[in-house]
């Protein structure tokens, strides 16, 4: 069986293939020795959509917004079913992080010696019945 | 400096003896010693614990004697937070502890500042390296040694510890100490951590290591001073009473333990649970995935101007080694306070380990000592001699959030999980700092505790909690304000009461701060300032698809005495800053708003203050979050109607708030179809997007991109190399506004015909 190790809460990599996939709905996103990044969309949000004006913005010069001329968010989802993945908030112009750079060979290596009863119950795909310990 | 070259041949080694014997009996000053200070791992086993751990390498002894002497850290904490005088102390920024003969710190209390654990062995090395074999100090029984100065040691100068060495039968066998965020210490503003300070000389008491106590008394000529040297010598003296006396109290403790295990077993004790503690975090880092993770944040301030401040943060891990990399954040600001020195850095990054990522390891320096950080050097994380650093935690708290913004992507895929993984917590101290003359005519110099009440970030599987504990020490408490009230001129007239709207949105939210209203009433010598980023850009990051918070100014209102309102039309009294800026209540008043780094401002009677404390960070795609959890933020006035509808796409009616799930189910599948439409593909995105320099509009510090080697200095043209320091001094922020205004001047056609 194909073992999908789950890297963030809407990322896993599949081991036999060495994809990034959404966990949501199953899209093959980009190869998991690159930047997931690459094969989702990108939205340049205006910070001020998200964190609305407390105060009036026609009277005061910070009305906690974030200044949109100073950042701005940058949402990446899933092509397939728009599940935003990621958010970056960036300093206008400056290049998108690769954020997640891992090491396939040795990811395989760890859970070659796991095995799959070891994947983490986390995130939107947890299997009843079978807990967590610590 | 250019090597020296003699030409000649190499001194012999009986010269090289004789140069070093030269050097250190004509050495002018023991600065701060590198040596000791870029170090955070344990020292070498010295003889005493090799032998020691021969004779008594049972561990259940051990675990034993551990739990006695972690129980007798505990008391001399608690005994400080009782007795001190300090509101840092009341609340529990405190830290006490049991430090091996070479200086590690062992055993620590279980709650307070954690990340103490990682600053406060630098001033014990520094004694038992200098002043053991000095013949004008030594260390004998009986003594204590005081230390504040960071860059010896700890994180700010507000920071006061006491020290004492614990003989038996003549021979070291470690140290005990106690450290306390004091507050006051006689810098340039009060309250011990001066943001207007613009070199080391502008920051109060700078005590290097020294000897206070003897015989177990304080010295009166050295105590008195050092009270003729801060603003409130009263709190300089109790808190010296009893941090002396805590230490006192857990000598006791260990002298009940070496008179029934003797001194092998507490050496053993002392040197195995720092050793097994250092080998179990290999261990846990082993389990994480191999994978670099890169983020950055923000910082928008110096305190004295907005700017763009990079703090650059490569996390690697390889089979049991982690590496911070913070390679590539901002130079450090020759004259503003933001700098930090590396250990106050390690010291957050230890508080990241030992409170949420594995809190149930032993308290103590060792957690942090296998993982590697790197810098760059003159670097806002890693400053020089020279640099100010009394406002450090603007670097040390961001450098945190870099850190637990990283870690978070590491643990999501590791089967053994010892906490939640959760999204940043609100990392500023947004509080009142506030000194003068009080109502009783004492002196003092100090802050609302509410820098304790950050958000929580929050977790894979719930919201965060609002202004739950600072991101520097657990058990920690925001005080009883109308105590504290007894002792200052001012009230909050507003106080823990949710700021609406200030949110961070995600499948689940993060925790949310509160507003805070102050003003001054009964005295004309009183003051407040803040000492916060993040009024322009959020300084934290979301996580998995969250949002960041919001962003935290300042509002003033002057021209009014709100006393006088309250008396004689309560009515025009308003509950939030919501409210009072945007209806302007009180005619005649002036309505500001300022990033929150506000120097010391004299204060009138009756004029608001308000500031609010920070969210965490939300968790996940909003359009996962439970509706029935997005009406009770509704509900308890979190979020107003219209923002939480807009943004979460949950449908329900606005009389009743009674959700229509249906609908709202098919305004989130909309929602999904218009993001994939309004969003461009990452290749795309990035040729409209990407630039090869920081904006010219922006004064920007620190690397850009992936060119980590090349650091901005404040706009795209002036540079240094990470590895070559260069002065970085900003210019008057009073200085700059007067140019402004100048060249309004010359605009307009007003006459430059002032003699030059």
């Amino acid at each position: 069986m194909t073992m999908k190790v789950p890297m963030t809460e809407y990322l896993r990599i599949d081991l036999e293939t060495e994809k990034w996939e959404c966990r949501v709905c199953d899209h093959v996103i980009a190869p998991a020795a690159g930047n997931y990044k690459e094969g989702l969309l990108v939205h340049n949000r205006d910070p001020r959509e998200i964190h609305p004006p407390v105060i009036d913005p026609a009277k005061y010069r910070y009305t906690f917004c974030p200044d949109p001329e100073w950042v701005r968010i940058l949402e990446f989802c899933c092509p397939k079913c728009g599940t935003q993945i990621e958010t970056e908030y960036a300093t206008p112009g400056h290049p998108p992080l690769w954020d997640m750079q891992v090491d396939v060979p040795a990811l395989k290596a760890q859970w070659a010696s796991r095995g799959p009863a070891m994947l983490p119950d986390a995130g939107p795909a947890v299997v009843p019945g079978r807990g967590h310990a610590h | 400096m250019k090597d020296m070259t003699t030409g000649g041949p190499a001194p012999s080694a009986e010269d090289m003896k004789l140069i070093k014997k030269f050097l250190e009996d004509t050495t002018l000053f023991l600065g701060p010693d590198p040596e000791i200070m870029q170090n955070h791992d344990l020292m070498p086993r010295s003889a005493d614990e090799e032998h020691a751990i021969a004779n008594v390498p049972d561990t259940h002894t051990i675990a034993k004697i551990r739990d006695r002497l972690q129980a007798g850290c505990d008391e001399g904490y608690e005994m400080v937070e009782q007795m001190g005088a300090a509101p840092g102390a009341k609340w529990g920024d405190v830290i006490t502890g049991i430090y091996s003969a070479s200086g590690d710190l062992a055993i620590a209390s279980a709650g307070g500042v954690l990340l103490f654990s990682s600053v406060v062995h630098h001033p014990i090395k520094f004694i038992v390296k200098n002043w053991m074999n000095e013949p004008t100090v030594g260390v004998r029984d009986g003594d204590g040694f005081i230390h504040n100065d960071s860059r010896y040691g700890n994180v700010h100068n507000t920071d006061q510890s006491m020290i004492l060495p614990i003989f038996h039968e003549g021979r070291l066998v470690c140290w005990v100490a106690s450290t306390v965020h004091e507050g006051e210490n006689g810098a340039i503003e009060p309250g011990g951590m001066p943001s207007m300070a613009e070199s080391p000389s502008d920051e109060g008491l700078k005590m290097s290591p020294f000897k206070v106590v003897e015989n177990y008394q304080i010295k009166r000529d050295l105590l008195t001073f050092l009270q003729n040297s801060v603003r409130e010598p009263k709190l300089q003296l109790e808190d010296m009473k009893v941090k002396l006396f805590a230490c006192l109290r857990i000598k006791q403790r260990i002298e009940e333990t070496l008179k029934t295990d003797g001194a092998d077993a507490l050496i053993s004790t002392l040197r195995l649970t720092m050793e097994d503690v250092r080998a179990e975090v290999k261990r846990r880092v082993s389990e994480w995935p191999d994978m670099s993770v890169r983020t950055y944040i923000i910082q928008d301030s110096t305190l004295r101007e907005n700017c763009v401040v990079k703090v650059n943060c490569t996390l690697t891990k390889k089979g049991d080694q982690l590496t911070f990399d913070f390679r590539g954040s901002s130079p450090e600001f020759t004259n503003r306070a933001t700098n930090t020195i590396l250990g106050g850095l390690k010291g957050m990054l230890s508080q990241l380990f030992l409170c949420y990522i594995w809190p149930d390891l032993p308290r103590g320096q060792a957690a942090m000592a296998p993982i590697e950080v790197i810098t760059d050097p003159h670097s806002i994380l890693n400053c020089s001699y020279d640099a100010p650093n009394s406002q450090s935690l603007m670097s040390i708290f961001t450098g945190f959030t870099a850190g637990q913004h990283a870690v978070a992507k590491f643990l999501y895929s590791c089967p053994e999980k010892f906490t939640k993984v959760h999204a940043p917590a609100f990392n500023m101290i947004n509080t009142f700092i506030w000194g003068g003359v009080s109502q009783h005519g004492e002196t003092l110099g100090n802050l609302c505790a509410d820098l304790n009440g950050m958000g929580a970030g929050a977790t894979s599987n719930r919201d965060g909690e609002h202004a739950l504990a600072p991101i520097f020490a657990t058990m920690a408490d925001i005080g009883e304000q109308e105590v504290n009230e007894e002792d200052v001129p001012f009230l909050q007239l507003v106080s823990k009461k949710m700021t609406r709207d200030a949110i961070a949105p995600g499948k689940y939210r993060g925790g949310q701060g509160y507003t805070m209203m102050v003003a001054t009433k009964d005295s004309e010598q009183w003051g407040f300032m803040t000492t916060a980023q993040g009024a322009k850009i959020p300084p934290i990051q979301g996580l998995f698809g969250g949002y960041a918070c919001g962003t935290y100014p300042l509002s003033k209102v002057q021209g009014v005495d709100v006393y006088d309102v309250m008396l004689n039309e309560p009515e025009k009294f308003r509950h939030s800053i919501e409210e009072i800026m945007n209806e302007q209540p009180f005619e005649g008043a002036r309505y500001t708003t300022h990033h929150m780094g506000m120097g010391f401002d004299i204060s009138k009677r009756g004029e608001l203050y308000m500031i609010s404390q920070g969210a965490g960070a939300g968790y996940g795609d909003l359009l996962e979050r439970d509706p029935v959890g997005v009406v009770k933020d509704i509900e308890e006035g979190l979020m107003s109607a219209e923002v939480a509808a807009r943004l979460y796409k949950v449908v329900f009616d606005p009389a009743t708030l009674a959700i229509d799930f249906e609908a709202t189910e098919k305004a989130r599948a909309d929602e999904r179809k218009a993001r994939i439409a309004r969003s461009v593909p990452y290749a795309e995105f990035v040729k409209g997007w990407n630039q090869p320099k920081p904006p010219a509009h922006l004064p920007y510090f620190g690397c850009w991109g992936d060119d980590v080697e090349t650091l901005y200095m404040g706009s795209p043209d002036k540079t240094r190399r990470g590895d070559e320091p260069k002065p970085n001094y900003m210019v008057h922020p009073k200085d700059v506004r007067i140019a402004e205004l100048e060249a309004r001047l010359a605009a307009a056609g007003v006459p430059g015909d002032e003699k030059q």
